[in-house]
């Protein structure tokens, strides 16, 4: 089985490079543009009480959205295709990374930044040399869940037409094509774990030195 | 809108459908995880062995997952529902496990002193006050196993993705609407009485 | 060196003020200890001298300069600030977080590096073994050091002390107060110290604020505050012992006189306190005492005559 999954492979090299290019694009750009908007935002909230309230309550909402919804939701306003499913991933991989970095932010102990303020550090020296370096593993551990839900939510992209490696597995089940599903299933698999390990080893080597427990 | 008005029946079986078989995983898995769960409290080997198998099960992709799954069960809810299984474990082991481990040791102490076996201890004095994180735990599954079900009509385990999944095949957006809206009410419904529960739960706790 | 002038400040939502018309001055080298029951104004007064918070009413000078016009920012950079929970940065070295402000302020890494070891050695922490370390691993006694030598690095003329050893159990709290003293003695430093502990600031302020609902109710050195409390609340706040207390501000070898002693009588060193004789010569039928000099020479006596006779005498101090 394994076995004609890979011959299948062998013989369709090019599509299948595309339908990786393809989900490796989204999902970066996805991650990329979530992460530039919602840190920042999470940021900005987490000095007025009451935004942040606001913006957690939105995120927390936004988690608990299907993802399959969501992508469907967008699909009759925006069509089909690349633009459309990259709106959708970004807007799946946004809750998880607002979380995490209101939840980073709010970990700095009030002392801490009294401290710091005491000291004569302007607001953003504060967030630069004390807030952020503080909040940094729990930024990561929201870029990981993000990646890893994004690489996921990719292979729904098929049913828009977003293309990427939920092609091979919807045509493997429409077809009952075993192979050719393999050759979906088994790399997008891969994938979501590589990605995993590679954010938790990159949080790992970002939390400072003297907050690893 | 009067589509949904027209064809009210059609979504409230599916919204059954999936409730159905969402409730069944969601009881599977509470099932599963919670002897597991309490082993993994006990023995910190079993917590890393069990939650790392969990936590590898669910970073696989929603769809891989189904498709893997029917060269074994073949197309339909029983596929569905051991992949929803397979999701929901690892926020349902690691909450049972740490809501029993945050139990003071001293209350332990204290009804094991009171001449409580174990078993005791474990059904009358530590599960209790697990339940907020055990709650909680069942929240975020509940949530996930709504998402999974979406996504599960495409293998033939029926649910409101079946509106969805026909609405593109048809281009027909009203249905398509009907079925992701009411997939996102039912996950926010669930989510916000689930939360209520656990604030109420925690509450009676602290007093 | 600070002068507050009718300092008031209300916070928002609360039906009186914190800080009712506060004025004080403190002088340069001195110690001002600012003490009252909890909400008395305290800390809203000390943490408006380097604007933490700003007064609604009054104006406070450092330096001769009105605060009120100096830019917060700069103004915090040359003035220390230890809180009671430290507030160490976590993510830094004991190192990096001493070296905060001189980093702020530009110097360059050599002279950073140079008065970091200094601090670290005037406050009894050996730079080689702690450099490196991380606040996690110190004791609060040892972050509390840190924390002072944190505020002392840019060498600002103010320090700002809100209950620094108030989380620190009471063998460490003295030990830190009496390192503290001693550093303060090789430096020249004007502190504004925060505590809501009597014996502290009888220990340690050159002049005590005594102060109850946003007002100060007395401002007296430890001796005249003891002698003369200025009405009920400050002779209950300062405590039924104060007679005790004065005799322990008190040394014996300005009260010694010349007396006949036996040569069995119990000496006593003359850096002791008066209190100190009296608890000797309780345990001892009251036989007068002999204190001696550090060459073990007798300069004169103690018998609780004497002693009461120095209580009764206008404090010196």
């Amino acid at each position: 089985m394994l076995a004609e999954a890979w011959r299948y492979l062998v013989a369709h090299p090019a599509p299948f490079a595309t339908a990786l290019a393809v989900h490796v694009a989204l999902s970066a750009a996805a991650l990329a543009i979530a992460a530039f908007v919602a840190i920042p935002a999470a940021i900005a909230a987490n000095r007025r009480p009451a935004l942040a309230i606001a913006l957690a309550n939105s995120a927390n909402v936004g988690r608990t959205l299907p993802s399959l919804a969501v992508l469907a939701l967008v699909m009759p306003v925006l069509g089909t295709g690349f633009v459309p499913s990259l709106l959708a991933l970004t807007l799946l991989a946004l809750p998880p990374i607002v979380q995490n970095t209101l939840a980073g932010l709010r970990s700095v102990e009030a002392d801490i930044v009294d401290a710091a303020r005491g000291m004569g550090m302007t607001a953003r020296e504060i967030l630069r040399r004390v807030e952020l370096p503080i909040a940094l593993p729990a930024i990561f551990a929201g870029l990981r869940t993000a990646a890893v839900q994004v690489v996921s939510g990719a292979v729904l992209a098929a049913f828009i037409g977003g293309g990427g490696l939920g092609d091979f597995i919807t045509a493997g089940i429409a077809m009952m094509a075993l192979p050719q599903l393999l050759v979906g299933a088994i790399p997008v698999t891969l994938l979501a774990l590589g990605v995993d390990f590679g954010f938790g080893a990159l949080q790992r080597r970002l939390t400072p030195a003297g907050l690893r427990a | 809108m009067a589509w949904l008005v027209r064809n009210a029946d059609q979504v409230a079986i599916a919204f059954v459908q999936h409730v159905g078989i969402s409730l069944s995983a969601l009881a599977i898995a509470f099932a599963l995880a919670l002897p597991i769960g309490v082993w993994a409290a006990r023995n910190a080997r079993v917590q890393a062995v069990a939650l790392g198998v969990a936590g590898f099960l669910y970073t696989i992709p929603t769809l891989a997952f189904l498709a893997l799954l029917i060269p074994v069960v073949g197309l339909g809810p029983a596929n569905a529902i051991i992949a929803m299984v397979a999701f929901s474990l690892i926020v349902l082991i690691r909450n049972i496990a740490t809501g029993i481990r945050q139990v003071p040791p001293d209350v332990v102490d204290a009804a094991r002193g009171m001449g409580m076996s174990a078993t005791q201890v474990l059904l009358r004095v530590e599960l209790p006050l697990a339940v907020p994180l055990i709650i909680a735990g069942l929240r975020v599954a509940a949530v996930t196993v709504i998402s999974v079900s979406v996504v599960a009509a495409y293998v033939n385990a029926g649910g409101l993705g079946t509106l969805i999944f026909n609405g593109i095949a048809t281009d027909h957006p009203p249905k398509i609407w009907s079925g992701a809206i009411a997939a996102c009410a039912l996950a926010i419904a669930v989510d916000a009485s689930l939360s209520a529960l656990e604030r109420r739960v925690r509450r009676r706790r602290m007093a | 060196m600070i002068a507050l002038d009718g300092v008031r400040k209300r916070f928002a939502g609360a039906t009186t003020a914190a800080v009712d018309g506060v004025s004080l001055d403190v002088a340069a080298g001195e110690i001002c200890v600012l003490i009252g029951p909890s909400g008395c104004g305290k800390t809203t007064t000390m943490r408006m001298i380097n604007r933490m918070i700003d007064p609604d009413e009054g104006r406070i000078l450092v330096d001769g300069r009105d605060i009120a016009r100096v830019d917060p920012v700069e103004l915090r950079r040359g003035i220390g600030y230890v809180i009671q929970q430290v507030g160490l940065f976590p993510h830094l070295t004991i190192a990096e977080n001493v070296a905060t402000v001189p980093r702020l302020l530009g110097w360059s890494a050599a002279r950073v590096t140079q008065r970091v070891d200094e601090l670290l050695a005037l406050v009894d922490m050996d730079p080689a073994l702690y450099r490196a370390r991380f606040p996690r691993e110190l004791s609060g006694g040892q972050k509390q050091r840190v924390g002072v030598a944190r505020a002392l690095a840019a060498d600002p003329p103010l320090l700002l002390m809100d209950e620094p050893f108030g989380a620190l159990d009471p063998l460490t709290r003295a030990a830190l107060q009496d390192e503290f003293l001693r550093l303060l003695r090789e430096l020249s430093k004007t502190i504004v110290f925060v505590t809501h502990d009597m014996d502290e600031a009888l220990k340690l302020g050159t002049r005590i604020a005594v102060l109850r609902e946003g007002r100060v109710v007395q401002y007296d050195t430890p001796a005249q505050l003891l002698a003369h409390p200025a009405d009920a609340f400050v002779e209950s706040f300062v405590g039924e012992d104060r007679a005790l207390k004065r005799l322990a501000l008190m040394t014996a070898s300005r009260y010694a006189v010349p007396m006949a002693l036996d040569a069995g009588a119990h000496r006593l060193q003359a850096g002791a306190s008066l209190r100190d004789a009296l608890a000797l010569l309780l345990q001892d039928g009251a036989r007068p005492l002999a204190v001696i000099d550090t060459r073990d020479v007798v300069v004169g006596g103690l018998d609780l005559q004497t002693i009461r006779a120095a209580l009764a005498a206008a404090p010196s101090m």
